[in-house]
């Protein structure tokens, strides 16, 4: 007889399946009391992203009346949520897989689920207070504090990163006892110092909101015109998990280009893909985003943090080695 | 020989950091959502056994090493070296001072041992977790004490001292832990 493979189980257990059910219907009635209109946006699009650090999974598909053409799987529903919002969506939130090609470990998997929401007419100070409403409905925590970017730099490395140059940076990788990569950029020292010496600390933190970024790390978010300029971007972090990251929207179409360009000439200094400009969504951001704020939300992150699980295997019914 | 991105590295792959060979015991995936993606890779160094840490960005690459590990019969010594053989196909190697280290203690003529290659060249030598071996030379016991909680050193034929139970006698054949050093029971 034939010999089947062992790894045809899931890894959730039955427990972690309600929970997670639980979690998905209490989300819903969250946002039907809001009057949130829930949207489904593809998940195949023509296009993918320019994030230098982002890699859309491709595949080409046999499409009658297009032929054979490439899609790629979203990285998140950003831009289709956004052009329904340029087409005059009111506020809209959406539970969807999201894909990410080359993540995978004890907190990533390739395929996981996103809720992503925007809010029209709100900043990035408003949404969120509604972040920390649902937060604290799904895991019956006390109220989140917040930090910025800059507080909790000194408060863990003695440094002000916004008056920090490439120069400083490299000196103060050694001094906290981190690997030099010999990074090119100051972002890649951000990411370094970030995800190796103060996320950690976060751990012990039960909730906090980190606001205001270095305005280098602004991605989609507005630049905000303060001293220095910061980005309108904050996350959420969990017991040191990143589950949110959210912003008071940029809505300059020459803006978005800048930024997209910027990202693909990074790309070509690493020698990685040059992935095209997604043009329906530069065509709706012509059209008009409404002023608006959004978040992500890593929706397994969540369930990993509410029940405790060391992995994110713990939480998906079949991860991607059992998929 | 061959080398590994970032999406091959798995634990037990047997690598190269400074031209030592090592195994990875334990990786780890970091990346900031928007962020750079790191691997942190725990890789336990073969010859000094000691576990170290590395982090690497995706862009790079380790060097694999061509290690493997192997059953062979421990032959006899010549004082300089200690030689194995190969059960199967009867080749013999042999191992100097610096690879058998303190284990040459626990090698009795035709236990089975571990041995890890490196490029064909043993670098460890692994006794068996229990061996059973001859006592040389031990004081007698206590007169009257037959089983009492008291112990008292022990050589044996290959030259290793234990602590054994005052009621054991010369001559006599002892099962030992080569883990802990540790005697277990009478053989």
């Amino acid at each position: 007889m034939a010999k089947y493979p062992e790894d045809w189980r899931p890894t959730a257990s039955l427990e972690m399946l309600r929970l997670r059910a639980g979690f998905l219907s209490k989300t819903r009635s969250f946002f039907a009391e809001r009057e949130v209109l829930e949207v489904e946006t593809p998940m195949l699009c023509s296009a993918g992203v320019t994030d230098p650090h982002l890699q859309n999974p491709s595949l080409r598909l046999e499409v009658p009346g297009l032929g054979e053409k490439d899609f790629y799987l979203q990285t998140s529903p950003e831009y289709a949520m956004k052009r329904l919002l340029a087409a005059g969506a009111p506020s809209i939130y959406q539970i969807c897989h999201a894909f990410r090609e080359g993540e995978r470990g004890r907190i990533h998997n390739p395929e996981f689920t996103i809720l992503e929401w925007y809010r029209l007419g709100w900043d990035d100070l408003g949404l969120m207070e509604e972040v920390e409403d649902l937060i604290r409905l799904l895991l019956g925590i006390p109220r989140i504090q917040r930090k910025s970017y800059r507080e909790i730099w000194i408060e863990t490395t003695g440094v002000d990163p916004h008056l920090s140059d490439l120069e400083s940076l490299a000196a103060l990788v050694p001094e906290l006892g981190l690997p030099n990569l010999a990074p090119k950029h100051r972002n890649d020292y951000f990411d370094l110092i970030m995800s190796h010496h103060i996320e950690p600390q976060l751990r012990d933190l039960e909730a906090v909101f980190i606001t205001d970024y270095p305005a280098s790390q602004a991605a989609l978010a507005r630049i905000r015109p303060t001293d220095p300029p910061v980005a309108a971007r904050f996350e959420l972090f969990l017991k040191g998990l990143e589950i949110a990251n959210g912003y008071h929207e940029l809505l300059d179409t020459g803006e978005h280009l800048r930024r997209f360009e910027a990202d693909l000439h990074d790309r070509r200094v690493e020698g990685d893909s040059s992935p095209e400009i997604d043009r329906r969504f530069i065509a709706a951001l012509a059209e008009g985003l409404p002023e608006c704020a959004g978040v992500a939300l890593g929706f397994d992150r969540l369930l990993m943090v509410a029940s405790a699980a060391n992995s994110i295997d713990g939480v998906l019914s079949f991860p991607i080695d059992r998929a | 020989m061959a080398t590994y991105n970032m999406n091959q590295v798995k634990v037990g792959l047997r690598i190269l950091v400074d031209g030592e060979p090592c195994v990875i015991t334990d990786t780890d995936f970091v990346k900031p959502g928007k962020g750079q993606a790191f691997t942190k890779i725990k890789y336990r160094n073969y010859r000094t056994d000691r576990i170290n840490e590395m982090t690497l960005k995706s862009s790079d690459s380790v060097e694999g090493a061509n290690v493997v590990e192997h059953e062979m019969q421990y032959l006899y010594s010549d004082g300089d070296m200690w030689y194995f053989m190969d059960q199967e196909t009867f080749e013999q190697i042999g191992a100097g001072t610096d690879v058998v280290g303190d284990n040459a203690q626990w090698l009795k003529e035709e236990d089975l041992c571990m041995i890890t290659l490196d490029n064909g060249n043993p670098i460890v030598v692994v006794p068996p977790n229990f061996v059973v071996l001859q006592i040389v030379e031990t004081d007698p016991g206590v007169r009257g004490d037959t089983s009492g909680g008291g112990s008292k050193p022990a050589v044996l034929e290959t030259g290793a001292t234990v602590r054994v139970p005052l009621f054991v006698q010369e001559g006599e054949k002892i099962k030992v832990d080569t883990r802990t050093g540790e005697y277990v029971s009478r053989a």
